[in-house]
């Protein structure tokens, strides 16, 4: 607050300095190359190169096949999750769909359903699931934190009450050979083609679309947004309709995967995903994010991961390193932000006269 | 107590008084309506056992949601509760393990001090950083429970490793009342004596409502926040502490998901996740009635797989009410201020 009222002193003060004596912001390349974007894809393409040197066996297509298989869920569900913390709400139910939809799963195709039947209808109970969270926060205008913590507990509830202790195993083989089966030789698998168009589809609309803006807006201000003709409340509501579409899915693929439907399938998995989106640059008031940006971060937590269990590094110290991640990502900018603002004060206090010294900090 | 309502100046007392009973009373007549039918069902659910286990299995949610309440009340959440919980009960554990002869009192306050630092890391981060506490606690979140995995181990506690009066806490009953429960009354009544009477409780629901107007006002808003996470970490060290005396086992996953939980009890009880409202007394009637469920569940012989689920419906019920209840009184205060500006 007292850095505007500053500037508006110096602007008062000398009309002529102002604007050449500001920084400019980066325009350009320099902008798209020193991005927040292009920071987390360097950092996962040195951290990459860095494993496969001095990590053995890192590099091979065994460890790009499990690595990418590990993070599929992750990064599914990040994409909607994205756009959600975009507009400034968040949803903490994703796991619990997930896990609604592999028991469902595993109880419709126990109970003699076709598979693709089966699949689909739990695509649709997901979809579902996601447009009760959209109708409670969108139109009945509830607080999205609390919104999600009870449909948290509410889904995987009802995941419970579906399969119970039980768990489903049997699935068709042919399914379960698909989800794991690999392009070639690369080790990249198959369903990795799926996944990528779900980002590249959620990546068009968040970056190229009006409706991509428009998030961004509301993140900003939902009443700004409403000005300029945004429908805030059909908005929110198709975000978690498909951010229950894309955690289905990752449920199915998590059921097929491990080849066994359960209730607690992907419990916790909210939390992990939170923590890569807001450590791909996303900020959790809105309004700033991005999706390569994410992309990266969920690939970069993922590449960690492995390669820190690979060199026999134990579970403990990659939640460390997670959450340590974390904090110094979201940390730093705001040190980095109170650095500049002292050196713009500085520069302020020498070029301006004395006498208007004690004006802007008395006010 | 609620201090939002009554800070919007008060033109008619008792109606006041009314809504601010409302805050809490959904969730007691919840709770009552639950023990009620439950006991003329299965009488045994009122037996002295079947009350103190009732009470046992809340306590130490009412603890940490009391603490959450806290922190919610400014505006901020604090989910690395559960792993500060883990991290003290297996220091309480090893502890008992490791130093011969420790007294009970000694192991309480380390086990107070334990949870403050952890609690003081939280607060330093948020206040300074200025960066949102969901993030900076997901991120403890995670190291926390690091540190205990990577402590821990393999290694477990169990209740062979602690003396016998410590594990008599949990067992032994003053006036009817199991021991650990009579600390998480006295909690509950220390802080909702705080809240409502003191300046700096009071400062909280204002940093709440309107930060701002808070700072304008002069409330050392950094400092304030910071109090309210040390405060949070103090109460989940001695729920940590009281863990350890409570339940067989404590290890390198004790706590963990138990974050949401605490949250979903404060929102039960009528805290408002967008800060500023809520109480203390609340939040342990919510804890209260969330644990009571699983208890009332069994006796009812309900399919217990119902439980989560109806837990969930409960979360979203009490946001419902507190929703109506807002709307309501916005609605009031306008009708209000215009029959003002009639005269």
């Amino acid at each position: 607050m007292t850095n505007t009222e500053t500037s508006a002193t110096l602007t008062a003060a000398s009309t002529s300095k102002t604007l050449r004596g500001e920084p400019k912001g980066r325009t350009g390349l320099a902008r798209i190359l020193l991005g927040r974007d292009a920071v987390m894809i360097g950092l996962l393409l040195v951290t990459i190169v860095l494993f496969a040197l001095f990590i053995p066996r890192f590099a091979s297509p065994l460890t790009v096949g499990f690595l990418l298989l590990d993070v599929i869920p992750v990064l599914l569900i990040a994409m909607p999750m994205t756009l959600i913390i975009i507009t400034g709400e968040i949803d903490l139910s994703v796991a619990s769909i997930a896990g609604l939809t592999s028991a469902s799963l595993g109880v419709m195709w126990a109970a003699g359903f076709d598979m693709n039947t089966a699949i689909l209808l739990s695509i649709l109970i997901g979809v579902a699931a996601g447009a009760f969270n959209g109708v409670l926060i969108a139109f009945v205008g509830l607080p999205s934190l609390a919104v999600t913590i009870g449909t948290l507990a509410l889904f995987r509830g009802l995941a419970l009450v579906v399969i119970g202790d039980n768990a489903v195993a049997n699935f068709p083989p042919e399914y379960n050979a698909f989800v794991t089966s690999k392009l070639g030789a690369t080790g990249i698998p198959t369903v990795m083609i799926g996944v990528l168009a779900v980002v590249a589809v959620f990546g068009v609309l968040l970056h190229f679309t009006p409706f991509g803006r428009g998030l961004y807006a509301m993140g900003y201000s939902k009443e700004a947004a409403r000005f300029v003709g945004i429908d805030v409340v059909k908005s929110k509501f198709w975000l978690y309709v498909a951010s229950g579409g894309v955690s289905a899915l990752a449920g199915i693929y998590w059921t097929l995967r491990y080849s066994s439907a359960r209730s607690d399938n992907a419990t916790g998995l909210e939390l992990t995903v939170v923590a890569a989106v807001l450590l791909g640059g996303v900020s959790i008031f809105g309004g700033r994010g991005s999706i390569p940006g994410v992309f990266a971060s969920v690939l970069l937590i993922g590449t960690i991961n492995y390669a820190l269990r690979l060199g026999r590094v134990s579970e403990v110290v990659l939640v460390i390193v997670t959450g340590a991640l974390l904090i110094v990502s979201v940390v730093t900018p705001s040190i980095g932000a109170a650095l500049r603002r002292l050196g713009h004060e500085r520069r302020i206090r020498r070029e301006l006269p004395r006498s208007d010294g004690p004006g802007p900090t008395g006010a | 107590m609620s201090t939002t309502t009554s800070q919007i100046a008060p033109p008619r007392r008792s109606r006041l008084s009314g809504l601010l009973r409302a805050r809490e009373l959904p969730v007691s007549i919840a709770l009552i309506a639950l023990v009620g039918l439950t006991y003329a069902a299965n009488p045994l659910f009122l037996s002295p056992q079947g009350t103190k286990d009732l009470l046992l299995n809340a306590t130490i949610m009412i603890i940490l949601a009391a603490g959450q309440t806290l922190v919610i009340i400014t505006r901020n959440i604090d989910l690395s509760v559960g792993s500060i919980l883990g991290l003290v009960a297996f220091g309480t554990g090893s502890l008992f393990a490791n130093v011969e002869g420790i007294p009970i009192w000694a192991v309480f306050a380390i086990g107070i001090v334990f949870g403050a630092v952890l609690g003081a890391v939280n607060g330093l981060l948020v206040t300074l950083a200025g960066v949102p506490a969901l993030v900076i606690t997901l991120g403890t979140l995670y190291i926390f429970r690091g540190v205990n995995n990577w402590w821990a181990g393999g290694t477990q506690y169990f209740a062979d490793d602690r003396p016998d009066a410590f594990g008599g806490l949990a067992v032994d009953t003053l006036f009817g009342f199991p021991i650990i429960t009579l600390i998480a009354i006295v909690v509950v009544v220390v802080l909702a004596v705080a809240l409502a009477g003191t300046r700096a409780g009071r400062d909280l629901y204002a940093i709440g409502s309107d930060p701002a107007a808070a700072r304008l006002f002069g409330i050392a808003i950094g400092r304030r926040v910071f109090f309210a996470f040390l405060a949070n970490g103090m109460l989940a060290g001695l729920a940590g502490v009281l863990y350890a005396a409570r339940f067989n086992s404590v290890g390198a996953t004790t706590g963990t998901g138990m974050e949401l939980n605490v949250v979903a009890a404060a929102v039960v009880g009528g805290v408002a996740i967008f800060g500023g409202s809520g109480s203390v007394v609340g939040a342990g009637l919510g804890a209260l009635l969330l644990t009571t469920i699983t208890g009332a569940l069994t006796a009812l012989r309900v399919d217990k797989f119902w439980q989560q689920a109806i837990v969930g419906v409960l979360i979203l019920t009490a946001i419902l009410i507190d929703r109506v209840a807002s709307i309501r009184t916005a609605r009031r205060l306008k009708t209000g201020a215009a029959s003002e500006e009639k005269k």
